[in-house]
């Protein structure tokens, strides 16, 4: 059940997508993110829909593993989807009438949108990064692209440190998870009935044992670290040199190209004064 | 021939519970004087909580020594003006390979994680490709390459986290449990390379173990109880003595363990078989005087 978690993990591969630079992939997400805020429309959906299923085909993850990606998110997916269709008030008549629920027309589209636009956030930033760039090589990106921040001080090699070693846990934590569970089980633990205060209650002897074990981790890995002679950015060389090609000038000229497109969609359809798209994470606007 | 290559004199060592030094905690190490030859494979045995891995963690200045002094190829590391710099220098001399395997690995690409190492000693690009590709040869992982850490066996990681050392080339490594949460293979298979770095290539080994029979096959064992150091001799001299084993927690190979029960028992066994071939050449050679078994 818990191993079904894929978010944040990596597959190793030489697709198109995992060869791009991981800058250009961050950029991308970037856009990518943007468009998805931007699209208001059938025809905004449709294109971001046709727009993530190439990239699957691209980056050659199977598509169980994009809906293994999803399935995490489904429940709350569905129920805000339901808030969704519930609350929503429409113009003209209801499509359906029953005593106080009135179900309308931009209710249901609303719904419907907002679950898209979750799911393609989910599955376009998973196989644009997570999926296809190796967290070592990820963090490289991030490192490089913020690394102007450095001159005021903010350590970005640090922060980047941090992050590909979170990622690399996920997994492993993942694992011990399973673990502690299989354990609390076969020692007569519920996990499955009962209220939700009492199965909040009984994942309380999971996380226990799982944050003292991530300490002990977390101190011997930080002295296999040392060991290893890690200290921080300091005359460190890197095995792979992040190298931009003219491959990803082109994949960086498509994504623009789309996002283009989106705000050029949205213009055309009159809402110039809704042009604020990246605000739509707090207004969820159809 | 016999440089030495660490050498510790009086070395002591107490944790430190919280703030306060409790006045009768006992040291985790106490008095430890030894000196380690260059190429020497060497076993450090102790049971749980001797005090053997401090030793380890003191040598590669993860810990720093509460009295004594610890000289490592030639240069005192418990001086007062040992800059940061010294200390990134004396341990890129010495690769240190843990018990956990998963907690050792820092990347999600084996052959990130290998180079891992000689990226942090900022050595030039090319070079790191090849070390890294030599290490996984050595190791015999290279078809692992590029493949996630969290995949492979325990045994594998394991290899891994020791590519990850060899890509450095340190002149010592040190072993701490390394194999102690490996099934029988994948223990075989780190011995095994263990052992080859140290007769191909003159690195200094260092295994520090509970196994009796890994630490047998080491040239040379310290014993270490209570944080001091209390037997230093060659496998055979320290597995002989069958009854201050005993006395210290500690148990022979269990051949040698037989054959000392036999010799108690009144039977003309040699005492210094140590080796399970050793044990079997001293039992056959029982029942061949008694004439009572035929070869099949």
């Amino acid at each position: 059940m818990i191993s079904d978690i894929t978010l944040g993990q990596f597959f190793p591969g030489t697709s198109p997508i995992h060869r791009l630079d991981p800058r250009t992939k961050i950029l991308l997400t970037t856009l990518f993110i943007v468009a998805v805020f931007l699209a208001n429309s059938a025809v905004g959906f449709a294109a971001l829909l046709l727009g993530v299923l190439l990239l699957i085909a691209c980056s050659k993850i199977s598509f169980r593993v994009i809906l293994r990606g999803i399935k995490p998110v489904i429940y709350v997916l569905i129920f805000t989807a339901l808030i969704n269709v519930f609350v929503t008030k429409g113009e003209g008549e209801p499509l359906l009438s029953f005593y106080i629920i009135k179900i309308y027309k931009e209710g249901i589209i609303r719904a419907v949108f907002m679950a898209l636009r979750v799911i393609l956030l989910i599955t376009g930033t998973s196989v644009l990064l997570t999926y296809t760039t190796s967290p070592i090589s990820l963090t490289d990106g991030i490192e490089s692209l913020f690394s102007p921040l450095k001159r005021i001080g903010i350590p970005v090699h640090v922060f980047a440190m941090m992050m590909t070693i979170a990622l690399r846990f996920i997994p492993t934590l993942v694992e011990e998870t399973e673990k502690i569970m299989n354990a609390q089980k076969s020692r007569g633990a519920d996990f499955s009935s009962g209220s939700l205060v009492k199965r909040a209650k009984a994942l309380i002897p999971i996380l226990l044992p799982l944050f003292i074990s991530s300490f002990n981790r977390a101190d011997e890995l930080a002295t296999a670290m040392e060991c290893r002679c890690y200290r921080g950015d300091k005359n460190r060389t890197k095995l792979v040199k992040l190298q931009y090609r003219g491959i990803d000038a082109l994949w960086m000229l498509i994504g623009l190209i789309f996002l283009g497109s989106m705000i050029a969609l949205k213009v055309l359809r009159g809402d110039i004064a809704d042009l604020g798209g990246i605000y739509g994470i707090f207004f969820y606007k159809i | 021939m016999t440089e030495k290559i660490i050498e510790t004199e009086n070395l002591g060592f107490i944790y430190e519970d919280g703030r306060e030094v409790a006045a009768n905690t006992p040291p985790a190490l106490d008095g430890v004087s030894v000196s380690i030859n260059k190429g020497e494979y060497l076993a450090v045995l102790g049971h749980n909580g001797s005090g053997k891995s401090t030793f380890a963690k003191l040598l590669n200045m993860i810990l720093t020594p509460t009295n004594g002094r610890i000289v490592i190829g030639g240069r005192d590391i418990t001086a007062e003006n040992f800059s940061d710099d010294d200390v990134f220098e004396v341990r890129s001399g010495i690769g240190m390979v843990f018990q956990n395997p998963d907690n050792q690995l820092v990347a999600t690409v084996v052959e990130e994680d290998v180079a891992f190492g000689p990226e942090n000693l900022g050595i030039p690009r090319e070079e790191i490709r090849t070390r890294v590709d030599e290490a996984l040869m050595r190791v015999g992982m290279t078809e692992y390459a590029r493949h996630a850490p969290h995949k492979l066996s325990g045994g594998q990681k394991q290899r891994v986290a020791i590519a990850g050392i060899i890509a450095m080339k340190p002149d010592i490594i040190i072993f701490d449990e390394s194999t102690a949460m490996l099934d029988p293979i994948g223990r075989r298979d780190v011995l095994s390379i263990m052992e080859s770095l140290n007769r191909n290539e003159g690195i200094t080994v260092i295994n520090i173990t509970h196994y009796m029979e890994e630490a047998a096959r080491a040239d040379r064992v310290i014993v270490i109880n209570d944080g001091k150091l209390v037997a230093d001799g060659s496998a055979k001299e320290i597995f002989s003595r069958v009854e201050f084993l005993h006395s210290i927690g500690l148990e022979s190979p269990q051949g040698t363990e037989l054959i000392h029960e036999l010799r108690a028992a009144g039977y003309d066994l040699p005492s210094d078989a140590i080796s399970e071939d050793e044990c079997f050449d001293a039992l056959l050679s029982l029942f061949s005087v008694r004439g009572g078994v035929k070869d099949e």
